[in-house]
């Protein structure tokens, strides 16, 4: 009877644009509400059953195609995908989705077949397609490693022998709330978002809230900003609800500039429309008609899905003028960023879209009083605009009943670095570290051991060991000097030098400064030449620079200090965090780079100087002719030597060495093979996002 | 009003002024390298900051709103030590050449830093190096030594309307860059140097002449003459310590003949030859339907601007050349010819308060048969370095008159130094020229006084007139669109460059006091107030002018040495 919702519902109700009601949400999903028609609300209840994939007629193949899925080569899974329907002439549906989280499975595919359940299998690359397709297509199930697991559903049949998705150790610990239709619906189809409740919030807030009942409602619930800062939203709104103006706006704040973090273009590319709705009940509770989505430019995808998405809501009349016979208007504007970290500060967002320089302001004035074009603007980031429907929809009460004391809801986590399981975690505040990153992330590995993750990406701080237990709220984690943040979580191992970390956050911060005040242009340079110094080998630095290293460890506490109490916006006051929490947790590790000259963890290449074991040496002579600089002397079958003075630590005889007798200097030597170990596997999920492409070196050297 | 503790003293405040502002008023002080009157504020320099109870962070009293019973500490060892740690941090790769440099002893930063008590490089950082853009006739920028106040962007951008240079590059890479990076020679700069005046440092300089006027005075075949502007006697004494608004102008005279000058001229003269030709203009093209409003082109910056963004109003600008230009003009032609000098043999020198003006002594226009009306500016400050660096006593010498007959001015013609000036003086002649009968008051209020525009409607007999007087050129950016959205009520409107006219020029003596530039203005009006001779058509050299050489106001001879055109200009914005 119906393709899709917005096929004409009756010969009665035909809503469109022009002739908008406020029930328009659920007479699509229900059928009439204004008059009875029973043949038609059950076939609108089909056609959202159908749409929610609870009943199939066609076999349906899902690929994961986020950009996390493309990366891995989802494209070309897709392809063989269709080769293999056409070769075999077989009729299935193809849905391209967002990311379900698991990065590091990539590229996943879903298959459902008509009355059995959706089962995911992971790492299903193009050459793989076939034999699985051959497999699944028949009922059978390919081999156990490729499953990752199946769908729970009541009414359809389950496949034996396979677990389920939510028992898997990624999912088990997760609460999935903003992430809910992530990688599960078609990112493309308004129409599967509206049946599984989507947009319902909205109607009803529309129908029956004032916007004073809507900012009531969030504050209640205690949600606070996602994007980092963690100001109760609700508080923000009712800024804004009280400033008089013609004119307010909202702005969403998709500028995600963390490095290693990801978690708001996940959200826009596989769930675009929960943002939206968040945005138009936002606006709506605020009094703006004009919302802007700042969005990274570098984001093509995303902003090509929500483009989309808007102007699907438009053709719904979900969007645009008198919304749902309202009489609210709205109208969302996509504006690109050039992909200034500093952007994503409020004032300085404000600057950027307005076509100025991304520069801060002083604040006050709040832009909640005086934002864009000087009139009141409220900033919100994605995950707190993705947060919002849900409120909306099961009361503030349902929100505020998970989470801790200060820190209500659940928390994206863009899970990275080195850990098995790399992606996007959304877990209950409250939740441990120790749970995100060994239940959810697998823990180390290769068995290595922990060293710390960074929490809150450059702003943010390290978390040691000693502290893995800590609660995921906004205090909690301030009691160890990191700061939730948007959400990046980058875990380090033992092979991880925190100096070389602290220097990367460092080199990041100050690329991204904007240069407006000086104790974070200026500032953040000096810090930065300090760790340059103290991870300098001596036999690069000439006259004074030897003082001068240490002189720099001296004023080092004081340039934070100064830094931190004087900067102009967030990204200054917070700059020197990661220098601080580094020296707060591994004081050890600078102690031996400033006194020992040497780095514990063998990752900065200056510092290093190699030996060979006599004992193990057979003098073979494959390292020799790998020596850049002549350092390595030794006649054939004998013993060979290292000059440490010409020595520069490229590691060229280490990995020559079949024999395990090359080690580094002042280390202990262990006696089992050497353990190379490829740095970029440990980083992948990193490496994916780009962000990690000035990464020098970080080779595992230490011997178990 | 409201009290807030600073320092354990009770302050009155305003109710929503910033902080700083308080203590300003208080006497209280504290030092900022980037704030800007009456601009909203930036709080990009941090020197301001100070410790307040219950803020977590020190918090910048530029940009800070008072609060009932708000604590400050305004020099607690905290603030003290952000304030010079960020003095260290700008000198770590600071130039460090303040024996070179020409801002020693009025840099702010090196101020600060010997306030402060910097005593060592604490911070040792690579120096910064950039390219010097001496592609200007007027100014050269040296972005070494730039600390990035963002002073010169914003009164560049926000004031003058210009919006020449801003910031570019990210973190320590930031810069001050035209458009493009373009030398400034073909950027949108109209040279008026309010950004060197406003330029904490010496990353912004005027193109110096000192060079050229030396030799010349020390090359026996060339007769050497001076003209000063009429807003540099009143500024002058600044750089010799004497109160703003004390008028040095014997004394100066008596400085320019130490040093060797033939003959010591007032621009004010031709000042006062400027309003006979523009006032003749005016009646001429009110009563012949000619282009209205008419403008004045005496500002060589305000000229620039409308033939790069305004071009269409080019023709509504005044044809006659500037004060320094007409005096150069007729040194070199009636002068000449009366001293049976070879003008070739003239080197002409002007003092002027402006930068724009070495710009405007170059202009292909500004030639006659291949010479040059004018062959050298040197600002009131560079005036000052020659003084010293001749040694001379400027506090013992005695007052001396300028020669004849360019030396004659009357007290219109000095007005010329302060917004509305200009106007005042042409209205007293005008008023003269078409009724035949001098003003009874020659006191025009109405176009006195600092505000950036200003606009009254006056009767000259029969006439009504609409006049508009605005310093500053986004004042007169905005009443050209207004001008340009078809208001047409105006005849007359006189704009200068620089916020304030003359008396505030982009080469005056450095000042961040705005009480400095207002008691130079009053010494101008002070001067109107006592001298006999107020207005143009009265000064008798003028007169004599005329009767000798010129025939009348608009003559042939006027038009081919006193008049000038307009080019339309393509810049890189």
């Amino acid at each position: 009877m119906f393709d899709e919702l917005r096929d004409q519902i009756c010969e009665h109700c035909w809503h469109g644009v022009e002739r908008p009601c406020p029930d328009l949400v659920t007479c699509l999903t229900q059928g009439p509400v204004c008059h009875e028609d029973k043949a038609v609300a059950k076939a609108r209840k089909e056609l959202t059953k159908s749409l929610r994939r609870e009943r199939l007629t066609k076999t349906t193949i899902f690929v994961g195609a986020g950009t996390c899925g493309l990366g891995a080569g989802a494209g070309k899974t897709l392809t063989a995908v269709r080769t293999y329907l056409a070769r075999h002439n077989t009729q299935a549906d193809i849905v391209e989705v967002g990311c379900i989280g698991l990065c590091s499975a990539e590229p996943l595919v879903d298959v459902q077949l008509p009355g059995m359940t959706r089962i995911s299998f992971q790492g299903v690359t193009a050459d793989k397609v076939d034999d699985l397709l051959d497999a699944v297509l028949k009922g059978d199930l390919p081999e156990s490693s490729m499953i990752l697991g199946q769908f729970r559903a009541n009414e359809l049949t389950m496949w034996d022998n396979a677990v389920f998705l939510d028992q898997h150790p990624f999912f088990a610990p997760q609460t999935r709330w903003v992430l809910a239709n992530c990688g599960i619906i078609d990112p493309s189809s308004i129409d599967e978002y509206i049946a599984r409740g989507g947009y319902e919030a909205l109607a009803n807030t529309l129908r029956t809230k004032t916007r004073q009942d809507v900012c009531d409602a969030v504050e209640k619930s205690g949600l606070r900003g996602r994007g980092g800062g963690g100001f109760p939203t609700g508080r923000k709104w009712k800024f804004a609800l009280a400033a008089e103006s013609e004119q307010k706006y909202l702005i969403c704040n998709a500028d995600e500039g963390d490095p290693g973090a990801f978690m708001d273009r996940a959200v826009i590319e596989g769930d675009p429309h929960r943002m939206l709705e968040g945005m138009a009940i936002a606006a709506y509770a605020i009094g703006a008609t004009k919302a802007y989505v700042y969005i990274r430019a570098e984001y093509p995808l995303a902003i090509a899905r929500l483009k989309h998405a808007i102007a699907q809501a438009e053709a719904y009349g979900l969007l645009g003028d008198n919304i749902l016979d309202s009489g609210f208007n709205l109208h969302i504007i996509i504006k690109k960023g050039a992909g200034a970290f500093v952007c994503g500060e409020e004032t300085a967002l404000i600057n950027s879209v307005e076509g100025k320089r991304g520069m801060p302001r002083p604040r006050p004035p709040f832009p909640a009083v005086r934002g864009l074009f000087d009139k009141p603007t409220v900033i919100n980031n994605v995950e707190t605009m993705a947060n919002i429907p849900g409120i909306l929809a099961k009361g503030a009460e349902a929100f505020a009943a998970v989470g801790t004391e200060g820190s209500k809801g659940t928390k994206v986590f863009a899970l990275s670095g080195k850990v098995t399981r790399t992606g996007l975690v959304e877990v209950a505040m409250g939740t441990s570290i120790r749970t995100v990153v060994f239940d959810c992330g697998g823990g180390i590995p290769k068995g290595k051991k922990y060293k710390a993750v960074q929490i809150g990406g450059p702003s943010g701080g390290c978390i040691p060991t000693q502290h893995l237990d800590i609660k995921v709220d906004y205090e909690s984690l301030k009691t160890v000097g990191a700061m939730m943040g948007s959400g990046g979580l980058v875990v380090m191992d033992e092979d991880t030098c925190m100096v070389d970390v602290a220097k990367f956050f460092m080199e990041f911060i100050q690329r991204e400064s904007c240069g407006k005040c000086i104790p974070c242009r200026e500032g953040t340079l000096r810090m930065l030449e300090v760790l340059q110094h103290i991870t300098r080998g001596r036999k690069g630095e000439k006259g004074n620079e030897a003082l001068e290293r240490f002189q720099g460890v001296m004023y080092l506490n004081r340039l934070a200090q100064v830094i931190r109490d004087t900067s102009l916006c967030g990204l200054g006051q917070t700059a020197p965090n990661p220098v601080l929490s580094t020296l707060r947790w591994f004081r050890d590790e600078y102690e031996a780079h400033i006194f020992e000259r040497r780095c514990p963890a063998g990752a900065c290449t200056e510092l290093r100087t190699f030996v060979i074991d006599a004992d193990a040496c057979t003098g073979c002579g494959n390292c020799k002719p790998k020596c850049p600089t002549e350092a390595i002397v030794g006649l054939p079958q004998r013993m060979h030597y290292i000059i440490a003075e010409k020595c520069i630590g490229c590691s060229g005889c280490f990995d020559a060495c079949n024999h395990g007798a090359v080690h580094l200097a002042g280390m202990a030597l262990a006696t089992a093979a050497p353990v190379v170990q490829e740095a970029s596997d440990a980083v992948v999920g990193v490496f994916a996002q780009g962000a990690f492409k000035d990464w020098h070196g970080g080779r595992g050297l230490l011997r178990e | 009003m409201l009290t807030i503790d600073v320092n354990g003293r009770q302050v009155e405040a305003k109710e929503g002024e910033m902080l700083l502002k308080s203590l300003q008023r208080a006497g209280i002080q504290v030092p900022t390298l980037c704030h800007m009157e009456g601009l909203f504020p930036t709080g990009a320099c941090r020197m301001c900051v100070v410790e307040v109870s219950g803020m977590p962070n020190l918090a910048p009293s530029c940009a800070l709103p008072v609060q009932k019973g708000m604590v400050v500490r305004t020099h607690s060892p905290r603030a003290l030590r952000a304030r010079k740690t960020i003095i260290e941090l700008l000198l770590a790769n600071h130039p460090d050449d303040c024996l070179y440099c020409v801002r020693s002893n009025t840099c702010e930063l090196q101020r600060l830093a010997s306030e402060l008590g910097v005593r060592q490089r604490r911070f040792a950082g690579a120096r910064r190096v950039h390219n010097e853009d001496v592609s200007s006739p007027s100014i050269v920028r040296d972005p070494d030594k730039c600390i990035l106040c963002g002073k010169c962007v914003r009164v560049c951008e926000e004031i003058q309307g210009v919006g020449a240079i801003d910031f570019a590059g990210r973190g320590s890479q930031a810069c001050i860059s035209t458009a493009f990076g373009e030398s400034l020679n073909i950027a949108s700069c109209v040279f008026c140097g309010q950004c060197i005046v406003n330029c904490p440092t010496g990353a912004l300089r005027e193109q110096s002449h000192i060079k050229e006027v030396t030799a010349a005075l020390n090359n026996p075949e060339l007769t050497v003459v001076v003209q000063h502007a009429p807003s540099v006697s009143v500024a002058l004494g600044e750089e010799f310590g004497l109160k703003p608004g004390t008028d040095v102008n014997g004394v100066m005279t008596a400085a320019f003949r130490q040093m060797g000058f033939a003959r010591v001229f007032d621009t004010s003269f031709s000042a006062d030859l400027t309003v006979m030709e523009e006032g003749s203009e005016l009646v001429h093209r009110i009563q012949n339907g000619g282009v209205l409003p008419l403008m004045t082109s005496c500002s060589p910056g305000w000229v620039k601007f409308v033939e790069q963004f305004y071009p269409e109003f080019m023709k509504n600008l005044s044809t006659c050349k500037s004060p320094q230009q007409m005096l150069g003009a007729v040194i070199k032609s009636y002068y000449a010819e009366k001293e049976k000098l070879d003008p070739e043999n003239i080197f002409s020198v002007a003092i002027m308060p402006c930068t724009a003006k070495k710009f405007e002594s170059g202009r292909n226009e500004m030639m006659n048969e291949g010479v040059p009306d004018i062959d050298a500016v040197l600002t009131t400050r560079e005036l000052a370095r020659v003084i010293r660096m001749r040694h001379i006593d400027f506090h013992s010498l005695k007052p001396e008159a300028p020669d004849l007959p360019f030396g004659e001015r009357s007290t219109a013609g000095k007005l010329f130094g302060a917004t509305g000036g200009v106007m005042e003086a042409a209205l007293r002649s005008a008023y003269f020229l078409i009724t035949g009968k001098e003003l009874e008051n020659l006191k025009i209020e109405a176009v006195r006084g600092l505000k950036g525009v200003k606009e009254a409607r006056i009767n000259i007999g029969d006439l009504e007139l609409g006049i508009a007087v605005v310093s500053g050129l986004a004042n007169a950016r905005a009443l050209l669109e207004e001008l340009r959205a078809g208001r047409n009520d105006l005849h007359f409107i006189e704009v200068m460059t620089c916020p304030g006219g003359c008396v505030n020029g982009g080469g005056q003596p450095f000042t961040t006091d705005k009480e400095a530039v207002k008691a130079r203005m009053q010494a101008l009006y002070t001067l109107d107030r006592d001298e006999p001779v107020r207005t143009a058509h009265s000064n008798t050299a003028v007169q004599r002018l005329y009767e000798e050489f010129l025939g009348a106001p608009l003559s042939e001879k006027s038009h081919h040495l006193l008049h000038t055109h307009y080019c339309e200009r393509e810049v890189t914005t």
